[in-house]
């Protein structure tokens, strides 16, 4: 069953029946590695070209993929590593996945040029570990890539090495975090390190190392072959090029959605076929679980794009856009983000370990009425006493929803305080996600 | 301790990794002993330790770090549930209430047959697709409506009779 | 060097270093819990955020790398705030127990509480409850307390070379514990106790015992093995109540064994001597001290009249101080009785033929400058644990070590290149190796190159390659290989294949004070334990039970057989009582003053730190009252400094060994066939104190070694 709604790039014309290596050679999967390595081109570049794309990381952060490539010391002569992450868990993505599932040879390409343009030779993807078939079908790609002579000694016969391999995840968010993730790939609990050092300079194994989202390598082949400045112009400037978008909670027709940058919300909203059951939009979590919660009628003005998000208050984060109509209690919704944090705090540094449980004690007792008139204020200090005195932003993450919900739907917390129960009529709350009763 | 087969998979793991570095591969061993043992005892944690060279605690760190390992006996069959806010907004509670009432359990309990443990999922993922469960870890299970969810459990009880037979 | 400024205050640190770093230059306290300069950095606890200019966010002061023209405030509004808050997130879940909690008044959260909690509590939840671990007989744990700072855990990596200890589960529910069903087996892990910031981890022998501020506390020396490890005693109504250790750099850095620390136990234990006391037809009676010294020095001189020449031995402990085996020297020389404190050494030879006095052939601190080391015949945990400590940093720094013992233990140590040979194959393949490197070889290894050699030629050629690609070689004769009957034959190869490798001999000596004994010259041309064993009419005993011995048994038997044993001793115990007719109570270390020589050859002084349990006497005191007795003149000490000063002239320290020996006379040939095992080194029988300490015999270790030592017993049961 596909959840695949639009694909105008790494997942144009592709689904569960063609994910081989033939089907990806024949939409003209792996011309651009073959045409790098034999017009020998020059680690700088490749760099130069993913820079003029202006392909920012498809992760969450949406750091600049060029520069960070250009962070490696690609003359340090040891080993240097490529690591991808596929660690998909932030609450409302899901792109990763399908990319894996139907192209993962895009991934393969992006990774081996990128391994290329870092002077690498080695790489690993770490796979979330919730979705495990994925991760066996990208060993067989891996296999038949290797086959191929994609990967390996000599590829292509220009001399050039890489080896590729998966690693996958089994049950921890944080190591969607990327030092938590080389932690993890070293076989150790996912706790994220201090930074400084970064892992351009101590990564895997203590060697230099870059990370990158899965489609953030998945798009790196499409971009050289179309060249950077084209890809810029898919989207705006900054903003460069295609962006899949997750669309997931109260929408008609949820999935994944590949439209350029800088697409007006409401045509996404449309896309994925509107609000469930024609119901009036409440607010949308624009980049993911961490995101702050935007009101619906600030939403509908937004476009997205990094920019355009970012002025609304919030982030694009991976593209997880999580849409909630007029019968969800945000009370809940909150409880239930918060829970999520606390489940998920690595337990490392005092603030995130201790704090995310306290956040989430103090919404569940408002959410079943057993709130106090001080708890918002509470909530207010207690996330301003966690955001950036973490290692990670794992702390931030937790915060950012309470924050923004209390900011947006402060009448809504006081309601539930005072009357000890909802301001949305009990008869109606929650109805919108009993797809099955109305859809 | 584990069959002949699964340490020849736990090997081909080691090899993934630089020399010196067979730690890297205790999750993939971990996994794979639950895969064979059903559970990770204790016994099967100092197997694991011994056999990557590794002080056996910090084995035991992996293995309650990663929410997908077992460290007590679970069912046959453990469904794991995602109830986070995007699968609760497409019906993830309405699912986990169904499975609850179907198997007569509670979250992180086990039928009296043995046949089913119950778990509460973080985000798998694959929110599009909600609700979404896992059945022993690995195998996923989009858009489990009511009618979906019984026959899973239909197709899953025969299963296991069958496998007994 | 960089530049950087703190609170307004310029300084220079290294490349390299910390902001926290800078700050301790300065003197600038920064609060923390998880930071500590021993250990790696963790940045976990997060109370040492400060504001740092043009950072957006306060930084851990003990991860963020000083730079040129930082400015760091560390008690500005914003660093306060931080601060403060991640104290009330390490408050919310932490009891409100000090009042029961061992850590009072040496608690680093209470006392940063005090300065940064506040006085009213917001967290109106549930606190969290944490099971408390079994972690052996020395450290108890309320793991409610911990405040999850890993230190413990980095410790035992780190420090004591395997992890013991771990952080499992996560989030909220992260927790440190052993693995499943198991403790801490580490030598040195009281350490971790020191470390804990709170009370999740106190001392099981101290639990409970003594507030802390009711202590008094006095600085002495470790009388346990020969690293002269500084300790701070602690003691309540003349009873000492607790060891810690006392920072020093050089010697024991900031650690100290569990021997060290837990051995106290032992100086309060029931059997101790307080009276001195003579055996009467079979019977014990306890005489005054006068009457006793003149039953001890009649009953010595008879044996010395009687029996003539070589009739007495007096032996001591190589833990007695400078003092007692100077006098004991004199009383010696007065009786005509050879002196010695070699109690575990089977062979004289080796001292003989090198003359001068083994030691560390150099500082404690070169151990970790040295990057290629060779251990023959050595059991580093047991013998010095701290040494141990020294090697991981070494290896750490990229050292080679490589060890030829008959011991399957883990050394603990990274990397470490281990060959099992027995005593008799270590020696073949010694010589082989010899031949080797060009080595001439002597008449008496003749027998033993005509077998085959255990190692190989490429063996050989790996194990040369390994030293010689060191700047700095040093190979290391351990207590197995000194106490072998042919310690002389070790050495004489080793030193042959140092001068062939450019590297440098070192011994690791047996006994606190055993580089001191033998610069006083306590040493005859038999070791106290072939003395022991050879059946004299009369022995004198300082600070010894026959199990201190190599063979205790044929000692015992030997004791029996004497016309006399004398013994002065804080304890009589069965086996003493049996083996002496007088039994003349002396103070333990605690209980007097005096001098040990550590193995690096320091020179170190302790005073009383309690007073002598009831008629106890110095040790030194003692023997002078009987030299007195035997020579007619009174002996003119009125302090044990007096006593050290004599003992030591100056330039003691050119009897220092630099090299090993370079002939043994006689030597006659030797075959493989004929050379016995090595002796096994004990962690926890090594001298009466230890041997008395509860919670140390309690340990796993303990057991094992009492289990190894009491088959023979088993069996004649």
């Amino acid at each position: 069953m596909s959840t695949l709604k639009l694909g105008q790039m790494i997942l144009k014309d592709c689904d569960e029946s063609r994910w081989r290596l033939a089907d990806y050679e024949a939409r003209g999967g792996y011309q651009v590695l073959r045409r790098i390595l034999t017009e020998n081109w020059s680690q700088e570049r490749v760099i130069e070209e993913v820079k003029t794309s202006a392909l920012r990381g498809r992760g969450g952060a949406g750091f600049p993929t060029g520069l960070k490539w250009s962070f490696m010391p690609r003359q340090f002569p040891g080993e240097k590593y490529v690591v991808c992450n596929s660690d998909e868990g932030e609450p409302g993505t899901f792109k990763d996945r399908d990319i894996l599932r139907y192209n993962p040879h895009s991934v393969i390409e992006g990774m081996i040029i990128a391994g290329y343009a870092m002077g690498a030779s080695c790489g690993y993807n770490y796979i979330h570990g919730e979705i495990f078939e994925v991760y066996e079908r990208f060993e067989e790609a891996l296999e038949e890539a290797r086959r191929a002579g994609y990967l390996g000694e000599n590829i292509l016969g220009s001399g050039f090495h890489f080896e590729l391999y998966a690693h996958h995840g089994y049950g921890a968010y944080i190591c969607g975090e990327e030092t938590a993730l080389l932690e993890s790939i070293e076989g150790k609990k996912g706790q994220p390190r201090f930074k400084p050092p970064f892992p351009a300079s101590y990564g895997l194994y203590g060697k230099p190392t870059t990370i990158n989202n899965t489609e953030t390598f998945a798009s790196v082949p499409f971009l050289l072959a179309m060249g950077g400045e084209q890809f810029l112009h898919l989207g705006k400037p900054n903003n460069g090029g295609m962006k899949i978008f997750s669309v997931s909670g109260h929408v008609n027709r949820p999935g994944n959605y590949e439209i350029p940058m800088g697409t007006p919300f409401s045509e996404l909203l449309e896309l994925a076929g509107g609000v469930r059951g024609g119901r009036k939009l409440k607010a949308v979590i624009p980049g993911g679980s961490s995101a702050p919660v935007v009101p619906g009628d600030v939403m509908m003005e937004c476009t997205m794009d990094y920019d355009s998000i970012a002025q609304a208050g919030s982030m694009l984060g991976s593209g997880a856009v999580i849409v909630m109509d007029e019968t969800t209690c945000m009370v809940k919704a909150l409880e239930r983000l918060s829970y999520f944090y606390y489940e998920e705090s690595c337990g490392q540094c005092t603030p995130c370990r201790e704090g995310t449980g306290w956040l989430y004690r103090i919404v569940h007792r408002i959410e079943h009425g057993q709130g106090r008139v001080e708890d918002l204020e509470l909530l207010e200090s207690a996330t301003s006493n966690i955001m950036g005195r973490t290692i990670c932003a794992l702390g931030d993450a937790a915060s950012m929803p309470v924050q923004s919900f209390i900011k947006h739907f402060r009448d809504e917390f006081l309601y539930h305080i005072e009357h000890k129960r909802c301001l949305v009529p009990p008869e109606v709350q929650w109805a919108g996600s009993d797809i099955y009763v109305e859809a | 301790m584990l069959s002949p087969e699964a340490l020849a998979r736990i090997d081909r793991e080691i090899a993934k990794y630089p020399a010196g570095q067979k730690q890297s591969a205790v999750m993939a061993a971990l996994r794979i002993a639950q895969e064979e043992k059903g559970w990770l005892s204790e016994e099967t944690i100092a197997f694991v330790a011994d056999y990557l060279e590794m002080p056996p605690v910090a084995v035991y760190e992996v293995a309650t770090f990663y929410n997908m390992y077992d460290l007590a006996p679970v069912g046959k069959y453990k469904l794991t549930v995602c109830t986070n806010l995007p699968c609760a907004l497409s019906g993830g509670y309405h699912a986990a209430e169904h499975l609850k009432e179907r198997l007569g359990i509670d979250f992180n309990e086990t039928t009296p047959d043995g046949l089913f443990t119950l778990k509460e999922g973080e985000c798998m993922g694959a929110c599009g697709d909600a609700p979404v469960l896992l059945v022993n870890n690995h195998r996923m299970c989009c858009r489990m409506t009511r009618e979906r969810l019984d026959a899973l459990l239909e197709t899953l009880k025969r299963q296991a009779t069958e496998n007994t037979q | 060097m960089l530049t950087l400024e703190i609170d307004g205050k310029p300084v220079e640190v290294e490349d390299g270093a910390t902001v926290m770093d800078a700050a301790n230059k300065l003197g600038i306290y920064i609060p923390h819990f998880c930071y500590h300069k021993k250990l790696s950095i963790a940045a976990n606890c997060r109370m040492c955020l400060v504001e740092v200019e043009r950072a957006p966010k306060p930084l851990p002061a003990c991860a963020t790398p000083a730079t040129n023209g930082m400015k760091v405030r560390t008690h500005s509004r914003k660093a306060i705030t931080a601060q403060k808050g991640v104290m009330e997130f390490l408050l919310i879940n932490h009891p409100l127990d000090c009042p029961i909690c061992d850590q009072g008044g040496e608690c680093q959260l209470q006392d940063l509480a005090v300065g940064y909690g506040q006085s009213a509590h917001r967290f109106a939840e549930a606190k969290r409850v944490v099971a408390d671990k079994d972690l052996g007989p020395l450290i108890d744990t309320f793991m409610t307390r911990c405040i999850n700072c890993t230190r413990c855990v980095r410790f035992l990596a780190e420090i004591g070379g395997f992890q013991e200890l771990g952080q499992a589960f996560r989030g909220e529910h992260a927790e440190i514990l052993p693995f499943l069903g198991q403790t801490v087996h580490s030598e040195i892990s009281g350490n971790v106790i020191d470390l804990c910031p709170v009370g999740a981890l106190t001392s099981k022998p101290f639990l409970y015992r003594a507030r802390t501020w009711e202590l008094t506390r006095r600085r002495s020396i470790s009388p346990h093995d020969a690293w002269g490890s500084n300790l701070i005693v602690q003691s309540k109504h003349d009873t000492v109540k607790r060891v810690l250790p006392l920072e020093f750099e050089a010697i024991n850095e900031c650690w100290l064994s569990d021997r060290d620390r837990f051995a106290y136990e032992g100086l309060n234990a029931s059997d101790r001597l307080t009276r001195p006391m003579v055996k009467t037809d079979g019977r014990w009676v306890e005489v005054a001290w006068q009457t006793a010294l003149e039953v001890a020095a009649n009953r010595l001189a008879s044996v010395a009249e009687e029996n003539g020449d070589d009739a007495l031995a007096f032996l001591a402990h190589p833990m007695s101080t400078v003092e007692e085996l100077y006098l004991l020297k004199a009383l010696g020389a007065a009786f005509g009785a050879a002196v010695d404190t070699r109690i575990r050494q089977r062979d004289a030879r080796a001292d003989l033929a090198r003359g001068k006095v083994a030691w560390l052939n150099g500082s404690i601190t070169e151990i970790v400058e040295s990057d290629g080391h060779w251990f023959l015949g050595a059991d580093v945990r047991r013998e010095l644990p701290l040494m141990a400590v020294r090697l991981r940093a070494a290896a750490k720094a990229g050292a080679r070590i490589v060890r030829w013992d008959d011991s399957d233990d883990d050394w603990r140590i990274p990397g470490v290149d281990p060959h099992k040979l027995t005593a008799p194959a270590m020696l073949v393949a010694l010589v082989h190796f010899a031949k080797h490197l060009g080595v001439t070889l002597p008449d008496w290894a003749v027998g033993l190159v005509q077998q085959p050699s255990p190692l190989s030629a490429a063996e050989f050629d790996a194990l040369s390659a390994a030293l010689r690609g060191a700047q700095k070689r040093r190979i290391w004769l351990g207590r197995p290989l000194r106490a072998h009957p042919n310690a002389a034959e070790f050495e004489w190869l080793a030193e042959a294949i140092a001068g062939a490798l450019g590297a440098k001999l070192g011994w690791l000596v047996d006994g606190a004070n055993a580089v001191g004994a033998a610069v006083v010259g306590a040493q005859a041309t038999q070791t106290a334990h072939q003395l022991a064993s050879a059946g004299k009419a009369g022995y004198l005993l300082v600070n010894l039970e026959p199990e201190d011995f190599a063979a205790p048994d044929a000692v015992a038997d030997s004791f029996a057989r004497a016309r006399t044993v004398v013994a002065l001793t804080p304890y009589a115990s069965e086996s003493l009582k049996a083996a002496a007719d007088v039994l003349l109570p002396i103070a333990p270390f605690t209980e007097t003053s005096g001098t040990l020589v550590n193995i690096e050859g320091r020179l170190q002084s302790f005073t009383a730190v309690v007073r002598p349990r009831e008629m106890t006497r110095p040790g030194w005191k003692v023997l002078a009252a009987l030299t007195a007795m035997r020579t007619g003149r009174s002996v003119a000490y009125t302090a044990s400094d007096a006593v050290r000063d004599a003992a030591l002239p100056q330039g003691w320290r050119t009897q220092l060994a630099q090299h090993g020996l370079t002939a043994i006379a006689p030597a006659p040939t030797l075959h493989a066939s004929a050379i016995p095992a090595f002796d096994r080194v004990t962690l926890y029988q090594g001298d009466m104190i230890v041997r008395r300490s509860a919670s140390l015999q309690a340990t796993d270790d303990a057991k094992a070694e009492r289990g190894a030592t009491i088959p023979s017993e088993e069996a004649a049961a």
